[in-house]
């Protein structure tokens, strides 16, 4: 029992790491920037101090709840054209990054709107007063203030790609998820998917202490 | 230096237009120590904010310095604010920024360079008496020094103008005491004009020079702080300055004590024997239930509660207060 599952993993472990942090990978780099950016969107154009558009707010906030309204798996599916044009290919850890990058989007720009909402207003006033331009404040300000929230919201979009990637991985995305799936599951390996959940639970307990961390470095 | 032309501002709620502040006008001069002083709710805050902008009159006009300023935008607009320092209630520091990051801010946003900015803020910090505090973090100071801190903040850019929006209210008394005296050495060093608002009658005695009283978006009285508290001529000043000047009668005194009046004597009458005087010439004995005397811009303001005794016959009742209002603002004292 103990050697099979052990065969099990020394073939296929290797592999599923490397698939997963891929998918994680390109996830986590593209919902970073994408959805730190929409929220700042978001934000932005709902302040008559900065960028009042309530045209441009209401257009990308109809799109993000559009998109977290739909349940992940599903999703995987609806963006298979697009995923193919993307990146040419529908399977594999690139393919599957993809959805999981939009939905990491969507969600880690919720997080961070709500991050910046919770902003002193007074302060963000008080930094108005002394003249500083818009942007200054948007670096020096709402940055700097926003900034413990922000971490701890990419912390939990990051936990929940792993759950992502997991899901990807049964729709073809290989990785550990798929790992669980295909011997845990349809081969009642128990011991493998034993092991797959005690090594995602590490990740998780890593990222979530990673994620603490830093957001106690940035508050004060 | 200040003028405020009809200055309106309003809100639009569900039901009807809120007016905050109803068309205002107030002329202050230059290196004044301004109050601006009314209950909660008055429209202070909305008011002061109209100076730099931060909120835009709907009707009316704001001059400075003889300049319009009222429709002024983008880089004028950074410039003006640069010239007007603003302290607020709650400090409003940025809390995840050092002290020296938060002065550091003002000077940033008027492009000071990188070269001159480390010895301005040090500069600065020495000003409010917080240069060891340089690497701390507003969440680690008290009450008193984060509002340091603020002003350390507001005169980053040498403004001509401090606004003062209820700058002390937030502090206990010990920390209000050492913010005025914070206002008052630098007032003392730099030609400043400061609009300071409060609701605290007691900042107001010790600091303005002249006040405007504020009450439902309108400003009903504007007068030296000396005759605002020996004269109160509106009933919302009246009401402000009987409320800053009890002495908090025990009820035993108030029952037995006959009828009681409070007696705010006028500056020149401040020495004179006034009550002897009244013993003699009408040979009535006032007894003194309480009495102090405050110091408005440096000049004496007596306060006292007599009372008179309840058989004493009409007519020279009012021979004797007649007489006292000659001198003095004479009002039946009321606890409240």
């Amino acid at each position: 029992m103990i050697e099979a599952t052990l065969e099990i993993l020394q073939r296929e472990l290797g592999k599923a790491i490397a698939e997963t942090a891929i998918m994680l990978g390109i996830a986590a780099l593209f919902s970073l920037i994408l959805g730190i950016s929409l929220g700042f969107v978001l934000y932005l154009t709902r302040q008559p101090a900065f960028l009042a558009n309530p045209g441009l707010n209401r257009g990308v906030a109809g799109i993000i709840n559009f998109i977290r309204s739909i349940p992940f798996i599903i999703l995987v599916v609806f963006t298979l054209p697009f995923t193919f044009w993307l990146v040419g290919t529908k399977i594999g850890p690139v393919a599957a990054a993809v959805p999981m990058s939009i939905s990491a989007t969507v969600f880690l720009a919720r997080l961070v709107e709500m991050s910046l909402q919770e902003v002193d207003r007074g302060v963000i006033e008080a930094a108005f007063a002394t003249g500083a331009s818009r942007a200054l404040i948007i670096r020096n300000v709402l940055l700097v203030e926003a900034a413990p929230g922000i971490a701890r919201g990419i912390t939990v979009t990051f936990i929940s790609l792993i759950g992502f990637s997991a899901m990807a991985g049964m729709v073809g995305g290989g990785g550990i998820g798929n790992l669980a799936v295909q011997y845990g599951y349809y081969r009642y390996e128990t011991g493998v998917m034993l092991f797959t959940i005690v090594f995602l639970v590490l990740i998780v307990q890593f990222a979530q202490y990673c994620g603490d961390l830093i957001a106690r470095k940035l508050a004060h | 230096m200040i003028r405020l032309e009809n200055v309106s501002v309003a809100f639009a709620q569900p039901h009807a237009l809120f007016k905050a502040v109803d068309q205002v006008s107030l002329e202050i001069e230059e290196g004044e120590f301004f109050g601006i002083v009314g209950p909660s709710g008055a429209g202070k805050s909305t008011l002061v904010r109209t100076i730099n902008l931060l909120q835009r009159p709907t009707s009316g006009k704001i001059y400075l310095a003889g300049r319009e300023i009222t429709n002024l935008q983008g880089r004028e607009l950074s410039l003006l604010r640069q010239n007007i320092g603003m302290i607020f209630q709650h400090f409003n520091l940025i809390k995840n920024a050092s002290v020296f990051d938060n002065v550091a801010l003002a000077l940033k946003a008027s492009s000071t360079p990188q070269a001159m900015l480390d010895s301005r803020v040090h500069e600065l910090l020495e000003l409010v008496g917080l240069s060891k505090q340089l690497k701390q973090y507003p969440q680690e100071l008290s009450g008193g020094q984060k509002q340091r801190v603020a002003i350390a903040r507001a005169l980053a850019n040498r403004p001509k103008i401090l606004l003062c929006d209820e700058a002390t209210s937030a502090l206990d008394p010990e920390h209000t005491q050492e913010v005025i005296q914070s206002l008052r050495d630098i007032k003392a060093l730099y030609p400043l004009t400061v609009v300071f608002i409060t609701h605290q009658m007691e900042v107001a005695k010790s600091l303005f020079d002249r006040i405007a009283i504020m009450a439902s978006g309108r400003v009903v009285e504007v007068d030296s702080a000396y005759q605002i508290f020996s004269r109160p001529k509106s009933a919302e000043a009246c009401s402000l300055v009987k409320r800053s000047l009890n002495f908090g009668l025990s009820e035993e005194v108030r029952a037995k004590g006959g009828e009681l009046y409070k007696i705010i004597f006028k500056a020149e009458h401040a020495y004179a024997p006034t009550i002897a005087e009244i013993s003699a010439k009408f040979q009535v004995d006032l007894s003194i239930m309480a009495g102090r005397i405050e110091y408005i811009q440096n000049q004496p303001l007596g306060c006292l509660v007599v009372s008179l005794d309840p058989k004493l016959e009409a007519e020279k009742r009012s021979k004797v207060l007649d007489f006292l209002q000659t001198r003095a603002w004479v009002s039946p004292y009321q606890e409240d």
